[in-house]
């Protein structure tokens, strides 16, 4: 057989006098490394991709998984991914593809932003003692209000509220399809939303009959594709998102192959199975902004007027693409950053496309102020939130709520290995193996993704109570209790934030 | 959008009086008050608010402008005459003080916009206010501090006592009457930084450090208002023009903005209630005064004394007979009232609202 020209990257290893031969790695690999040679396992570590299944399931810690140390001659120019990518695509002509999101090494600007607290001249709150709101409401707010007071000396408004969706803590699941994750993959995260009172996504693969008991915690997504929408799936969530682009994969479509299309996935997006489920680059009845509007507006007429929401990638002219879509009458937009996930992308795209969500947000909050249209829509940030922190951070720079895709996928065990595409996840999360998506049991995992939102709020209460604030609205956009470290003066000019020291 | 500014923090002691009847109170009561808590200020600033001081000119906005030199004058008063009817203009009588050894010129002016002047419709209100953030952003060294019809703010660098005996406290005679000493931790000594803040007949005093400043500076921003002072103060200010004046919310309103309840408390208020609180609440989330504050505030038909929504500073209240105190400390009010009918200590977040008899 022809040995690839591209070395294996990593090296799957059992140590023999440990191994007991109990051949629990050969069943949990999705990958195939393992396989019984009658008396030992054999390894084929070519396929080994470091999920670490193998490895979380061995009794006796006789395996390792080491990055390969055979690396081509060191250059600090053509790096070994450089070199390793010509290689496949010289021997297969195609484009390389990757999952999750970027992991080059480009300036991370979260971790250049430090967060205040008070000492002396105001006192920080204590969280275990004193309320701290998170509470958050999604959606178009008035400008102003009328109130009227009654004789009982009560007030009372004549302003009607537009439809808002209400989270108990800032945060959300990001969009992931049924086709890319597992049914019981979006199980865990409609349990996990509901017992924590945030919302999921749908994705663009139409919605499992199974998930409709968790409808108040579900926003349906229309997407190029168009998969499995109708009126009833419009009006089967708390909203509707328009999804025109993704942050690993901006201007580009999907690509579901028939062989990821079983009965349950076709059901849910109502095409044959076994037939390729291809989504467009552009949604094909969008080509301008008044395309956009009169979509928004079709969808507000089918839903009664649910809240909508649009979803684009963090390009180089976010704030103005953010302010149409914003005058074009959405209630929310999400930005979706060039560090976010994605079940399958062309690596050169994900690597090289897009501008960071914390740029991105800075950006678009200024822009919708300067227009005196701030209030008119939420900001929802998502791509590349890893802690509390990052969440505290990206609000304070002026987003609403954040989205998070890959650190829900964490807590069902996912390593962030970046074989999405394969659908061979040895977790059960982006596959639809049945012998791999059953290890995933959406009661047992859902119980990890609430202790996760948990964890997260009581951390974002500590972070408020430093700042001495007991609402999350006031840390919203509120860039004065942030201070950039090492960042240039044009950046922070961008940030809207000082440096340390000021 | 400036982001790049240095913010003036301060920690201070307040103090306030009013006579529901009109009855007028001189100066000294208030200097003496003020001059209890001289232990909460740092000798960096105190002054003091003043309705009913100018019967005479009741029609006239009133000017108080701080000029550094000469040519800001010249410069300003060429600016007021071209868009103002002048009534009369004249220094604030002051006398010296050997403590205060620079003092930045003070003069007033009677005035009343010109006709003529007020395009597209804007009223004469929103013609001073244009002024004031005109002239205190844009004319180096000219600052307004006090713009209200019969009324005046005083105020500047020094001592409760060294500021009134500088601008002869004890002559004037009014009907509510704010004071404030001022403990600044890192501002240089600068006149018009020192409080009541001021924007037409509203006058604000404060303790406080408010927390989510930050968020509330661009909110205003969104409206127009040049934030130039970088002190809670003028935030606070500014945020009561845009709810009671600007937006047409009753005073228990916006001070229901600023300090606003609790979920946990709205949660289980009426329907009619819950829906304007949250509606009020998911829309002025970014005027809510977050941090420790307490804040007095005055206009022509009565004083407002407000805490934020955990009491994370002091504010005691009494009243006797027709007249109600108001101040960071009980001492400060038996001061100058022996034998108050009542005194008490007014709940996190709900406000003292006291209103003339007309
Ligand atoms: S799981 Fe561990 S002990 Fe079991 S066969 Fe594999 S390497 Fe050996
Ligand atoms: S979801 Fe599965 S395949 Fe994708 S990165 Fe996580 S562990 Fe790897």
């Amino acid at each position: 057989m022809f040995k690839s020209l591209a070395p294996p990257e990593y090296l799957a290893t059992i140590d023999t006098d440990k191994c007991i031969r109990c051949k629990r790695c050969i069943q949990n690999c999705g990958w195939s490394v393992y396989s019984w040679g009658g008396d030992r396992v054999l390894i084929d570590t070519a396929k080994c991709v470091k999920c670490l299944r193998c490895y979380h399931y061995c009794p006796v810690e006789a395996i390792q998984i080491l990055d390969n140390p055979v690396r081509f001659r060191q250059n600090a120019y053509w790096s070994y991914h450089h070199i390793r990518n010509i290689k496949r695509q010289a021997e297969t002509g195609g484009i390389p593809l990757t999952g999750m999101g970027s992991d080059q090494p480009y300036p991370v600007l979260f971790d250049h932003l430090l967060l205040d607290a008070c000492q002396v001249t105001n006192p920080s709150i204590d969280p275990l003692r004193e309320p701290m709101e998170l509470r958050t409401y999604l959606g178009k707010k008035p400008s102003r209000v009328e109130i009227e007071r009654g004789d009982d000396g009560k007030i009372r408004t004549t302003t009607e509220m537009p439809p808002q969706i209400k989270l108990e803590a800032p945060f959300m699941f990001s969009p992931m399809s049924f086709g890319s994750i597992s049914l019981n993959a979006q199980k865990v995260l409609a349990m996990a939303a509901k017992e924590c009172g945030i919302v999921m996504n749908t994705g663009e693969g139409g919605l499992h009959e199974d998930l409709l008991p968790y409808r108040d915690h579900i926003i349906v997504q229309v997407a190029s594709g168009r998969f499995g929408v109708n009126p009833d799936y419009l009006n089967a969530g708390v909203a509707v998102e328009i999804k025109i682009g993704q942050g690993a994969k901006p201007g580009i479509g999907g690509h579901l192959p028939g062989e990821k299309i079983p009965l349950e996935v076709a059901k849910a997006r109502m095409i044959p199975v076994g037939t390729d489920a291809l989504s467009p680059a552009p949604q094909h009845d969008i080509y301008s902004i008044e395309d956009l509007r009169q979509l928004i507006y079709a969808i507000k007429e089918a839903t009664n007027y649910k809240p909508v929401s649009v979803k684009i990638a963090t390009v180089h002219n976010v704030a103005a693409i953010a302010s149409g879509i914003v005058r074009a009458g959405a209630d929310m937009v999400y930005l979706d950053g060039f560090r976010g996930g994605t079940g399958a992308a062309p690596t050169i795209i994900r690597d090289h496309l897009g501008i960071p969500i914390e740029h991105a947000v800075a950006a678009v909050d200024d822009r919708l102020r300067q227009e005196g249209i701030r209030n008119e829509a939420s900001i929802i940030a998502a791509g590349g939130i890893r802690s509390s922190a990052d969440v505290a951070k990206i609000i304070a720079l002026g987003a609403d709520a954040v989205a998070i895709g890959t650190a829900a996928l964490i807590t069902m065990g996912c390593t962030v290995c970046g074989k999405c595409y394969t659908g061979n996840c040895s977790w059960g999360i982006t596959t639809q193996r049945p012998e791999l998506t059953v290890r995933l049991d959406p009661e047992v995992y859902a119980e990890r993704l609430i202790n996760l939102i948990h964890a997260w709020s009581h951390e974002l209460k500590e972070i408020l109570g430093a700042l001495g604030l007991n609402a999350i609205e006031s840390l919203r956009g509120n860039r004065e209790r942030l201070r950039g470290v090492g960042l240039d003066t044009q950046t922070l000019d961008i940030l809207g934030v000082k440096p340390a020291g000021r | 959008m400036n982001h790049d500014y240095q913010r003036d923090i301060s920690g201070c002691g307040l103090t306030g009086v009013i006579s529901k009847k009109k009855r007028m109170i001189g100066g000294d009561v208030i200097v003496r008050s003020l001059c209890l808590m001289n232990d909460r200020g740092n000798g960096l600033g105190a002054g003091f608010a003043a309705y009913g001081i100018y019967p005479e000119f009741r029609d006239f906005y009133a000017l108080h402008i701080m000029y550094d030199d000469e040519s800001s004058q010249r410069t300003c008063e060429e600016y007021i005459r071209n868009e103002y009817h002048v009534e009369k203009a004249e220094d604030i009588p002051t006398r010296p003080v050997k403590t205060i050894a620079i003092s930045p010129r003070v003069v007033r002016y009677f005035v009343k916009p010109l006709r003529e002047r007020m395009e597209g419709g804007i009223g004469e209100d929103d013609f001073v206010v244009r002024t004031v953030m005109r002239i205190n952003s844009e004319i180096e060294g000219a600052y307004i501090f006090s713009s209200g019809k019969n009324m005046g703010a005083f105020k500047g660098v020094g001592t409760p006592s060294e500021i009134a005996e500088f601008f002869r406290i004890e002559e004037y005679e009014g009907y509510i009457w704010t004071g404030h000493t001022r403990f600044p931790t890192n501002t240089p000594g600068w006149w018009g930084g020192a409080h009541p803040f001021t924007l037409l007949d509203w006058s604000i005093v404060h303790n406080g450090e408010i927390s989510s400043y930050g968020i509330n500076k661009r909110y205003l921003e969104m409206y127009g208002y040049k934030l130039t002072l970088l002190t809670d103060t003028e935030v606070a200010a500014y945020l009561l023009d845009l709810l009671i004046r600007r937006h047409g919310l009753d005073i228990p309103t916006a001070c229901t903005v600023l300090a606003s309840p609790f979920w946990k408390d709205v949660d289980y208020m009426d329907e009619e209630e819950k829906e304007a609180i949250t509606l009020l609440r998911l829309t002025y989330g970014s005027a809510l005064l977050n941090g420790p504050f307490a804040i007095l505030f005055g206009h022509s038909k009565g004083l407002v004394g407000l805490n934020d929504r955990i009491k994370l500073r002091p504010l005691v209240a009494a009243t006797k007979d027709d007249m109600v105190f108001i101040a960071s400390e009980e001492a400060a009010i038996r001061e100058i009232c022996k034998e108050p009918d009542r005194v008490w200590a007014p709940r996190a977040g709900e406000p003292v609202i006291v209103a003339l008899e007309d």
